[in-house]
Order: structure tokens, then C-alpha cells, then sequence
């Protein structure tokens, strides 16, 4: 179907999230090449696999915090939030990630998933509408071990900022086709993909359906495929993208790095992470076109405006790349998967049960870091009380909302751990204290021994807290992380 | 300022079972061994106790809720028994509850008895328990060395020292009470180790390694208190009173507010100025003639020198290395070998300290009797966490000290 886009709806920011460890596909192979020695081809280059504390939602809110870089969140009027490996299935998760941002109550909110082009669906529904809305898609999927797709898969997300104002891309396309092709499912509640023959999948699916949709968009739109600049064609198949540009004109130097050989393909996230990777080098008037594939194909076409110049400084694809850790610890991938039996101690064996009524009572300060700040005296402090820690003034109730999560912090005291359970021992935790007051007992997520020293500025990132396994409910908080080299202060 | 407790309240009689791990005794057994001395020292009958406190600190995997498990463990005759629960400084909670109710009048004789069952957990270390809804959604689920460990990190950020020089003195804390511990025969360990293997253990928490941890000891200890007078009445002639007893409890300034820098237990410092004030110690380097601390870590003994003003600040270290607390140091501290080897079953810690200091004041502590008469004897115990915590200190003497 193609229609006419509303001129005035466009994209007003992008942001991604890219987790710091990259596993080597050498060191997968290393274990299993006694039983899959195939598998040898693919056994090149890194794939980002986030830490045990990571899932599609906690991806999604770090590629929203950077989306929204400078932007003011109260204007955030919609959410869409796009995964096929959202935690929960009736619980939305989108609200989980309004609450770590801190959004408005005053929001729509929609989870999308079912297809590899729930992303760029969820993109199309917000550039449908003159609110501006959030869209991410963020995807962590699991595969069996020794599996072509355990090679292939990678974990991220990425996030576009959408409405009407001053556009940086402007969306001068777009065409969507739903055909029920089954080149690989997923029932409801089941761990693994199972995939069709990769030949059929090319030669059937993806280059006869994505092929005539990228035709038929540029057609619809009376677009020149000689005026595309930067395609983001989010097929992974090999060759496939080459394949598809020169069926629609389009000059296969056009096409952007698949980042397979650093990321990994990313399912529902991967069409937005093209894309992002896409507007981080694209210059004013350039023309972008973006397809994905999943039970069909939805292909957008944009025009980058001059206000990409002026969009504040942000990490996206590129700077998160840079942000790698290399990991070869295959077993630690394994273990935190769910994917080998490890014995955790009986350490590990205490109810994680959460009332309701608790975490509601409590919500804006578990899920969103919002503490208290004083309106006498400027005291800030976390968790916000009836009356205030300050000694210096015993005031009551003069405590309003002020939240914490984007403000910088330092290590006061710290210690590695080794004692209590932690599935990526040992523990760092510490006490850490905000720029302009207030002081935390923090985990610390993602470090190393040599990320850690009194003094030493962090970064607060929304991780899961623990798991109750018995009933199925993930908590969430708030950790100290390094901070991202190429990061500027404050965000 | 209130006249305080000083030389109101004498110990009549006090005991302590053997600490360590019990695999044959259930709590009411440790409660009657340790009971069974007190008494005899008391020279009483059960029927004369008026009141009692029962401190203990784990709930689920010790003798449950309530002062019944007491009343039913000693078989009391039906006298009011209050439980208390205030992390490690339980016992001298518990010891503040019987010695209040005594200067009050309410009571001629009154107990206090610690107990924990901590073997009873199948792991080493203590139990993993809740903080409190809150806590449970926003706190860190860290170990007790874990938490105790970034003293360190804080204290020798603000004094510059060498992470070599602070775990070699930590190292020399642990040694000193190993040494201490192999002297009394109720103590849970009673082997000697030197520094070497102290500082090459196994890491738990960085930087505090296998040695720089207190174990867990199943165990109990007991006081009964009473006037002076009424002591004097019983037969008492030399007489150990109570000097002081406070308690500081955080209130969030350390761990909500930006004051605290983390190299210090704020609680410590309130409560021994007050405790020092309470009674009328003037120089407590100089008065102070031994010291049982809450060392639940080496690193925790090591600084509380500073906090009780043992020691100057940024100093305490290379007073540990100099032996200043050694058995035959200036002012000896854990002397009957500490939380580090005595053991620490938690409720019954702050009573096992005031204990060692009564038999030390009396003379009766046997193999590790301090040759020079000590004359006041302080107790410190420590629950909770450094940035979260109370504080509390007993300090007891001779008649006229």
C-alpha cells in the first residue's frame, strides 16, 4: 500500500544503544567446532551481547536517553516501543520504559512486536501523526547454541524521535506490503527460531517481496533511485542487499555497512539501527531509503534537512561502537542466557517476590531515579522523604520531584565483592555521590577492576535489579556505569 | 545533659558458653550454658530475676519471634521479657535495656541474654536477609564484607596510604587477635597465624581477604545487673560497675546526605563522646585500660581506633603496625582474641565483650589476664553498615575508676 506521507511529520532525533561487550564469533566457534564445524565461515568478526542485567527494555531506555539528548521530554506525546523479545507479555513494557525516562503520564504508549518490521511499523504508525513520539526498537533474542543464528545475532536498540517541527529527515516515501511468508517463526512464550532454508528465504522471500516493495515505494513516490544516497536495506542475507539496490536502480555503493561484522543482525531493531547508522553520516538534502523484511516489507524514504547540523551531540550507532569491550567468555554468554545450568549457591536462593503496592507507591523512584530537592534550602536526596536529611534544616514536606538519572556521579567508596551472589562476579557496588548533592549505595554494572576509584565520575543506566523466578517478575533500578568515553558530561 | 548511668548499676554475675560452631546444641542449650554460669556467679535464685531482654539479631534461622523463646529456654517465672533486635549491637542493647531498668528502680535484678544459632543457615558467612520493602527495590544486596570493605577504599584515598601498607596493618589486626584467641578456651578459633598467610588468602572483598573476616559462631552470653547496694548486700566485695552505656543510630546522613566521606562510622564518634562524657573520661588514651571493638572486619577494628579517639585520625594504621593494641600493647584490644576468634553469633557479641572486660576488671580471665590492673574496660559493637548503622559502647570499671 502506498500513501501520501503528511508533509509535516518527520524525524526530529535519533539515538541508539549498542551493549559494551562484544563477543568474538571465533571464541563461539572455538567451543563448537567439534559439533558444528559449518559453522567455521561465520566464525568471523564480534557480535554485542548485553550484560546479565539487560533486556529489551532496559536496551530500549539507553537508546531513548540518547535519542532524546537535549531534547525536553515533556514534550514526548506517544511511545512505541518495537521488540519480538519484549519481557513481558501483559504488562506494557513501553510503560516501563515511560516511567525510567520519566515521561508524562499524559502518554500513548504501544507495544510492537510480532515481525523483524515491528521497528519500522511502529516508525510508519508515528509518522502518521503530528504528536511527537518516540519510537525504539530493541531487540535480545536467544539462540541455541551452535546454531547459524547464535553467529548471527546481535543485541541493541535504537530509537528515532518523530513529529512535525524542525525536521532533520523529512519522510518523502513510503510503501508497506503484509504477506504471511514464513521464512522462520517463533510461537508465543517459546525460546527459539526455528528457521526455513536460507536459499528459499533469499531467493523467494526476500528478493522478490523487499525487491518489488523498494520498486514500488520509489515509484509511488516519484523518486529517482539514482538520488538515494544512503540505503539501509535490513537484510542480512548474503548478498542479498547488493541484490536488492541493483534491482531498483539504486547504486549498491549506497548501501550501508550491514554491521554484522560488529553488532550482529539485531531483528526488530535492526531496520532503525540501519537507519540511525545512516543519519549519523548523512548530510543535508542527501535522500536515505530504508526497507526491512519480516511477513512482508515496509520501505521508507527520507530527505535529511539542514537541521541535522545543528542536532546536539549524541553517541547513535557510531559512538556506541566505539564504546567495545572485547569478550571471548563464551561460557558467561551461556550462563547468562539461561542456556547452561550453573551452579549460583544458596546465596542466591532469596525470595525476590515484589508487592504491587510497593513498587507503586514507589514508582517514580525505583523506575526513574527521582529523588527529592529541597525548595528552601536545595537540598537533594534519594529517596525523597517526608522530612529532609539535610542537618543544617529539619524541614517537612518541601521536598519536590528532582529527578537523578542524567546527572553525573562519583565514587566515594567502592569494593569488588566476591562474596555475594552475582551473575557477573564479583559484586562492585559502592556508595557514589550526584553533582549537586544526594548520595546512593549503587551497584556498579559493566566495569572492570580498573573502572573503579574513589573519585571516578559514572554514569547511571536503568538495569533489571533481580528476577522473581518462582512468579515470573522482573524488578528494575538503577546502577552506576562507566561512562562513555565519547560521551559529553551530563546525559 | 542527663547525670548518666555511672556507678548506678553493678554486674552480679555474668557467663558465656563456648562460641564456635554447636552442631549438637539447639539455642535453648546455648542459652542455658551460658545462663547456668551467670547464675552461679550471681550467687541467686531464677526467682529473684525481675525482668529480662533477649537479644538476638536473625529471626528465621535462630529461636523465632518474641521474648518467649527465653521465658521457656531458663523456664522464668513468668517475669516480663522484652526482645531486641538492633543488628550487632543487639547484646549491648539488650545489656542497656536490664541496666536501665535497674537504675530506674523498676527492677532490683535484671538479665540480658544474647543468643544466635548462625550454623543453622548450611552456609558460611550470614544468613541473606531483607532490608525492608524499600530496601528491596532500591538497596544493594551486598555481602557484610562487601560492605565493610570500602572503609578501606575511602580511608586510603583520604590519607594517601599505600593499598600495601593498610593490608599488611589490617593483616597485623587479624594476626594479634589469632594470637589472642589461641589463649581462651571459648573461643570458636584458636589458631595462630602469621601475616604471610594472612595477606596472600583467598580475596572475599576486596580488600579484605579470608583472614580480614570475623566467622560466624553459633553461641550465648548473659549479665545480670543489679544496684550496687543490693550486690554489697549479696556477698559482693569487689565490684564491677557500669560507667556508660550509648547509642548512636544513623539517620541518613551518611548514606542519603554528601557529608560523609566514607573513611569513618559517624555513629561510632557521637556515641564515645558521649560515652566518654557519661563517664567523666578526660583523655581516653590514657584512662582507657582495654578495649573489646566490634572488629566484624580487620579493616572495621582498625579504624574504630580512630572513632573511639584511641588514635589519632590517619593514624590508626601505623599505630596497629607499632602494636599498640596488642595483648602487651598500650591499650590491648580484643584481648580474648575478638568477633575475629572468639566468634561472633550476633546477639550475644556486645555481651561477650562486656564479659571479657568484667573477668579482665576482676582479674579471673586466666592465660590472657592483662598483668597491668585494668581499671575501666570498653565494649563497642557495631550493626548494620558504615553508611547505616548503630553504634553502641559499654563501658564498665572498678569502684572508683
Amino acid at each position: 500500500m502506498t500513501v501520501s506521507p503528511p508533509m509535516h511529520a518527520g524525524i526530529l532525533a535519533f539515538g541508539a544503544y549498542i551493549p559494551r561487550r562484544r563477543l568474538q564469533r571465533s571464541a563461539i566457534h572455538a567451543v563448537n567446532k567439534w559439533y558444528a564445524p559449518a559453522l567455521g565461515g561465520a566464525a568471523k568478526g564480534e557480535k554485542a551481547i548485553g550484560n546479565w542485567d539487560e533486556d529489551a527494555v532496559t536496551m530500549a531506555v539507553e537508546a531513548a536517553r540518547d535519542c532524546l539528548t537535549g531534547w525536553d521530554r515533556g514534550d514526548v506525546g506517544a511511545l512505541r516501543l518495537a521488540s519480538t523479545t519484549l519481557p513481558n507479555a501483559d504488562r506494557s513494557n513501553a510503560g516501563i520504559v515511560k516511567e525510567a525516562l520519566s515521561l508524562n503520564d499524559q502518554l500513548e504508549a504501544t507495544d510492537a512486536g510480532g515481525s523483524q518490521k515491528a521497528g519500522t511499523s511502529a516508525l510508519l504508525q508515528a509518522l502518521s501523526c503530528t504528536q511527537t513520539s518516540l519510537v525504539i526498537a530493541s531487540e535480545k533474542r536467544l539462540a541455541r547454541a551452535a546454531s547459524p543464528a547464535e553467529m548471527a545475532y546481535g543485541e541493541a536498540a535504537a530509537g528515532l524521535l518523530v513529529g512535525t517541527g524542525e525536521v532533520i529527515a523529512r519522510c518523502i516515501g513510503r510503501h508497506s506490503v503484509t504477506v504471511d511468508f514464513v521464512d522462520h517463526f517463533r510461537e508465543t512464550g517459546a525460546r527459539f527460531d526455528y528457521d526455513w532454508e536460507a536459499r528459499w528465504v533469499r531467493d523467494e522471500g526476500i528478493l522478490k517481496i523487499a525487491g518489488e516493495a523498494i520498486v514500488d515505494a520509489l515509484g509511488g513516490a516519484g523518486i529517482d533511485p539514482g538520488s538515494i544516497s544512503h540505503s539501509a536495506i535490513a537484510v542480512s542475507a548474503p548478498g542479498a542487499a547488493v541484490k536488492l539496490s541493483k534491482l531498483a536502480g539504486i547504486d549498491p555503493k549506497t548501501l550501508t555497512d550491514n554491521q554484522i561484522a560488529t553488532i550482529g543482525q539485531t531483528g526488530a531493531a535492526y531496520p532503525l539501527m540501519l537507519l540511525v547508522a545512516a543519519l549519523q553520516k548523512a548530510r543535508p538534502g542527501e535522500r536515505i531509503l530504508l526497507a526491512s523484511f519480516g511477513q512482508g516489507c515496509d520501505v521508507l524514504i527520507f530527505e535529511v534537512t539542514d537541521a541535522i547540523k545543528t542536532l546536539p551531540a549524541r553517541l547513535g550507532v557510531e559512538g556506541w561502537l566505539s564504546e567495545r569491550v572485547e569478550d571471548t567468555n563464551y561460557q558467561r554468554y551461556l550462563f547468562h542466557r539461561g542456556l547452561v545450568e550453573t551452579e549460583t549457591g544458596m546465596r542466591a536462593e532469596g525470595d525476590q517476590k515484589q508487592p504491587g503496592t510497593t513498587l507503586y507507591r514507589q514508582r517514580k523512584a525505583v523506575l526513574g531515579l527521582v529523588g527529592g530537592k529541597c525548595r528552601e534550602t536545595g537540598t537533594v536526596q534519594f529517596p525523597k522523604t517526608d522530612i529532609s536529611v539535610s542537618p543544617n534544616n529539619r524541614s517537612q514536606d518541601t521536598q519536590d520531584d528532582y529527578p537523578m538519572a542524567d546527572l553525573p556521579v562519583r565514587i566515594v567508596t567502592y569494593t569488588a565483592d566476591r562474596l555475594t551472589f552475582s551473575p557477573d562476579p564479583p559484586t562492585y557496588y559502592g556508595n557514589i555521590d550526584f553533582e549537586g548533592g544526594g548520595r546512593l549505595t549503587a551497584e556498579f554494572t559493566d566495569v572492570r577492576a580498573d573502572d573503579v576509584e574513589v573519585g571516578r565520575e559514572m554514569r547511571m543506566v536503568f538495569r533489571i535489579k533481580s528476577r522473581d523466578t518462582l512468579r515470573g517478575f522482573t524488578k528494575y533500578f538503577w546502577k552506576a556505569a562507566p561512562r562513555p568515553e565519547s560521551q559529553s558530561r551530563g546525559g | 545533659m542527663p547525670s548518666g548511668i555511672k556507678d548506678k548499676v553493678a554486674i552480679l554475675g555474668m557467663g558465656c558458653a563456648k562460641f564456635g560452631e554447636r552442631w549438637d546444641k539447639d539455642a535453648d542449650s546455648l542459652m542455658v550454658e551460658a545462663f547456668d554460669e551467670a547464675i552461679e556467679d550471681a550467687g541467686i535464685d531464677v526467682t529473684q530475676i525481675d525482668a529480662a531482654w533477649l537479644s538476638v539479631a536473625f529471626d528465621a534461622q535462630n529461636v523465632g519471634p518474641s521474648g518467649i523463646p527465653l521465658a521457656m529456654g531458663l523456664r522464668l517465672p513468668g517475669i516480663g521479657v522484652t526482645k531486641v533486635e538492633n543488628y550487632c549491637a543487639s547484646g549491648t542493647d539488650g545489656f542497656r535495656g536490664a541496666v536501665y531498668a535497674v537504675a530506674s528502680g523498676a527492677c532490683d535484678i535484671a538479665l540480658a541474654l544474647g543468643v544466635e544459632k548462625l550454623k543453622d543457615t548450611g552456609y558460611g558467612g550470614l544468613p541473606v536477609r531483607s532490608r525492608g520493602t524499600t530496601s528491596d527495590m532500591i538497596g544493594v544486596v551486598g555481602s557484610a564484607p562487601g560492605n565493610f570493605a570500602q572503609i578501606a577504599s575511602a580511608y586510603r584515598a583520604k590519607y594517601g596510604v599505600e593499598p600495601e601498607d593498610l593490608k599488611r596493618a589490617i593483616g597485623h589486626v587479624s594476626v594479634k587477635s589469632h594470637d589472642n584467641g589461641a589463649r581462651n578456651p571459648k573461643a570458636h578459633l584458636r589458631n595462630k597465624v602469621d601475616i604471610e598467610t594472612v595477606i596472600n588468602a583467598p580475596m572475599i572483598a576486596e580488600p579484605l581477604g579470608l583472614y580480614d573476616c570475623c566467622g560466624v559462631s553459633d553461641g550465648a552470653a548473659c549479665a545480670i545487673v543489679t544496684t550496687p547496694e543490693i550486690a554489697r548486700s549479696l556477698g559482693k566485695t569487689d565490684l564491677v560497675l557500669v560507667k556508660a552505656i550509648q547509642l548512636a543510630t544513623s539517620n541518613g546522613w551518611e548514606s542519603q546526605s554528601t557529608g560523609w566521606d566514607g573513611s569513618y562510622f559517624h555513629t561510632t564518634r557521637i556515641a564515645a563522646k558521649k560515652a566518654y562524657a557519661e563517664a567523666g573520661i578526660q583523655n581516653p588514651e590514657e584512662e582507657i585500660s582495654l578495649t573489646e571493638v566490634h572488629d566484624c572486619f580487620s579493616i572495621t577494628e582498625l579504624v574504630t581506633m580512630e572513632d573511639l579517639f584511641l588514635s589519632s585520625d590517619g593514624m590508626a594504621w601505623k599505630d596497629v603496625l607499632n602494636g599498640k593494641f596488642d595483648s602487651d600493647g598500650k591499650i590491648p584490644c580484643q584481648i580474648d582474641g575478638g568477633l575475629k576468634c572468639f566468634g561472633h553469633p550476633i546477639g550475644a557479641s556486645g555481651l561477650r565483650m562486656i564479659y571479657e572486660n568484667y573477668l579482665q576488671l576482676l582479674g579471673r580471665a586466666g592465660d590472657r589476664q592483662r598483668q597491668d590492673p585494668p581499671r575501666l574496660a570498653l565494649s563497642h559493637n557495631l550493626g548494620g553498615m558504615p553508611n547505616q548503622n548503630v553504634s553502641s559502647i559499654a563501658i564498665v570499671g572498678v569502684e572508683g575508676a
